[in-house]
């Protein structure tokens, strides 16, 4: 970068006597600019341009490692059966419409329980930071709650609400809440100090101050939140659907594992990671068309 | 500027005739320190006042205590301000998730609040950057869209916090035109913090000097505007103010080559000056 010193310079009148003696030295300069940095802008710190899809590189490669394992006979089937096996399986639980309605039991569990618990945790994250009291009351009990384990709390859910789908959305939805709650109190606590002076001086009533500033101020860490209560639905789902169920993708594999049918095993694995992948994907797009206002290093 | 609904202030035939701000005894402390000492001030409507001040004299509380933004801090005395109060920052302050209309007409009231938005956007120049995003616009075109927020409040006063400070050098002579031309239109009591002597000489019709928490310098700027900095009277008004503000006038000059002695009661039209239109940060 040095060799752009002396061309800069013949913006000054006085340094143009200079650059005239030393007429012979510029074209080499040049040329050494040239050779250091052939396309001529500068070295890229964030990460370039993303290609779409190319996020499935990586399953796509773990499913062909897998595959390999098994066709060269590396793998046993007792211990892992090879993705065929898999998808021969896959095709007869959906024949005989027992991994749909698995599936959808589930799929129901794990979306009512998403829903009370994001619209709790949101509600608890806004109390939280926009209220003393909220805080006072709120935030160290939710740091409680964060520390003892869905698993932990079943024996009193079941005890308390018994063992129907009640206790099962419950259970998720607690987890649920606890992870929007941490991520959208964070943010939420995090706006700039000087936006709040900005509602104080427009005059904002508390709804337009909510609305207009909190809420979109808080949306990047919710959306963070969000992310991770998704797993967590599927998490909690896990947990409950071993525990006196008589349907659902856990309680499918539960059974499997009784049978040692490891090829059905593996085909919840899967669906649980599609849906894992799937629910991920929708919401970041969710996340990228609300927040395109921000430009991030990803961008 | 529209009529008044309230009662506070009526109609203005005669300029001058009511207060738009009117401090008695103000006295605002952080912990043991008096920040503002029984601070008496009157600003009266359509008068364009800047605010001068070493850092830490107090300006900046004193603008907060008009704005009444200054929750939690202790003081006493009375404060009368009229009903629409608009403040700009020295940052636009533009929250980054509205486009640039929602943020111009955030908090405003009314069915044709956009469309009177968008007139303020035009007449800072920002006609069709409605739909464009905060980070989309230059820092001056920020600070413009913060000057439409401003104005399309219809504001009886208008307080400046250092409104041009981060903006760079030709931006800022714009601006300054921008605001003075605003200001010449739509006649609101203005208060301008600033630390740029030039600055006040330049847009103000009365620069007042905060020194431990008092007014100690009360100058009514005598000048036809559009002001040229080269005019012998703007030198004066400049030295009288840089004395004020305890500025020793050869190192605040900036041109070591003529280090001249000259008194402290700085005479009009310092030959050497006039070279350098630009005031070394009093």
């Amino acid at each position: 970068m040095t060799d752009i010193l002396p061309q800069v310079r013949t913006a000054e009148p006085a340094a143009e006597a200079r650059t005239r003696t030393a007429a012979p030295a510029a074209p080499a300069s040049r040329e050494r600019r040239t050779a250091t940095s052939a396309t001529g802008t500068r070295r890229r710190l964030g990460p370039g341009r993303a290609i779409p899809f190319a996020r499935l590189t990586g399953p796509v490669l773990v499913v062909l490692v897998w595959w390999a394992a098994s066709a060269s006979g590396y793998l046993d089937p007792r211990i892992l059966s090879g993705p065929g096996d898999v998808a021969s399986t896959a095709v007869d639980l959906i024949r005989s419409g027992r991994l749909q309605s698995n599936v959808a039991v589930s799929l129901q569990r794990a979306g009512l329980g998403l829903l009370f618990g994001v619209l709790a945790g949101v509600v608890l994250a806004v109390a939280a930071g926009l209220s003393r009291i909220g805080e006072y009351l709120l935030d160290g009990t939710l740091q409680v709650k964060r520390a003892i384990p869905s698993l932990a709390l079943l024996p009193l859910m079941i005890l308390w609400l018994g063992i129907g789908e009640q206790m099962k959305v419950t259970v998720i939805a607690l987890g649920v809440a606890v992870v929007i709650y941490i991520n959208t109190y964070a943010s939420l606590t995090g706006i700039d100090r000087r936006f709040v002076e900005l509602g104080e001086s427009l005059d904002l009533s508390r709804l337009q101050f909510i609305r207009k500033v909190v809420v979109p101020g808080a949306l990047p860490g919710f959306f963070v939140g969000l992310r991770l209560a998704v797993t967590a639905s599927w998490l909690g789902l896990v947990v409950v659907e071993q525990v006196n169920a008589t349907k659902g993708l856990g309680y499918m594999m539960f059974q499997a594992q009784l049978y040692a049918q490891s090829d059905v095993i593996i085909v919840g694995l899967v669906v649980y990671g599609i849906f894992g992948f799937v629910s991920d994907a929708l919401v970041r797009a969710a996340e990228r068309r609300v927040l395109s206002w921000r430009r991030t290093l990803a961008d | 500027m529209a009529t008044h609904t309230g009662g506070l202030i009526a109609e203005r035939p005669t300029g001058r005739a009511g207060a738009a701000v009117r401090t008695t005894r103000l006295v605002r402390s952080f912990g043991d320190r008096d920040v503002l000492r029984e601070l008496d001030l009157t600003l009266g409507q359509g008068e364009f006042t800047a605010l001068l001040g070493r850092s830490g004299s107090g300006k900046s509380t004193l603008l907060r205590a008009v704005a009444r933004l200054d929750h939690g801090v202790a003081g006493s005395g009375e404060l009368d301000v009229p009903e629409r109060v608009s403040l700009s920052f020295q940052d636009s302050r533009l929250l980054p998730w509205l486009r640039v209309l929602d943020n111009v007409v955030l908090g405003v009231r009314g069915r044709d609040a956009k469309e009177r938005g968008a007139k303020a956007l035009a007449e800072v120049g920002l006609e069709g950057r409605e739909r464009s995003w905060p980070h989309e616009l230059s820092g001056g075109e920020q600070q413009r869209a913060a000057l439409a927020r401003a104005l399309v409040r219809d504001p009886e006063l208008l307080l400046a916090d250092e409104p041009f400070g981060a903006l760079d050098a030709l931006t800022r002579i714009r601006m300054h035109d921008l605001l003075r031309e605003l200001y010449e239109r739509h006649r609101p009591a203005v208060l301008l913090v600033t630390h740029d002597v030039d600055e006040a000489v330049e847009l103000a019709d009365r620069v007042l000097v905060l020194e431990d928490g008092r007014i100690a310098v009360d100058l009514a700027i005598d000048l036809p505007t559009p002001r040229s900095r080269r005019d012998p009277r703007f030198q004066q008004y400049r030295d009288t103010l840089l004395t004020a503000l305890g500025v020793d006038q050869h190192d605040a000059s900036a041109d070591p080559v003529h280090p001249e002695p000259h008194p402290a009661d700085a005479p009009a039209g310092q030959p050497h000056k006039e070279k350098d239109p630009h005031d070394p940060q009093a």
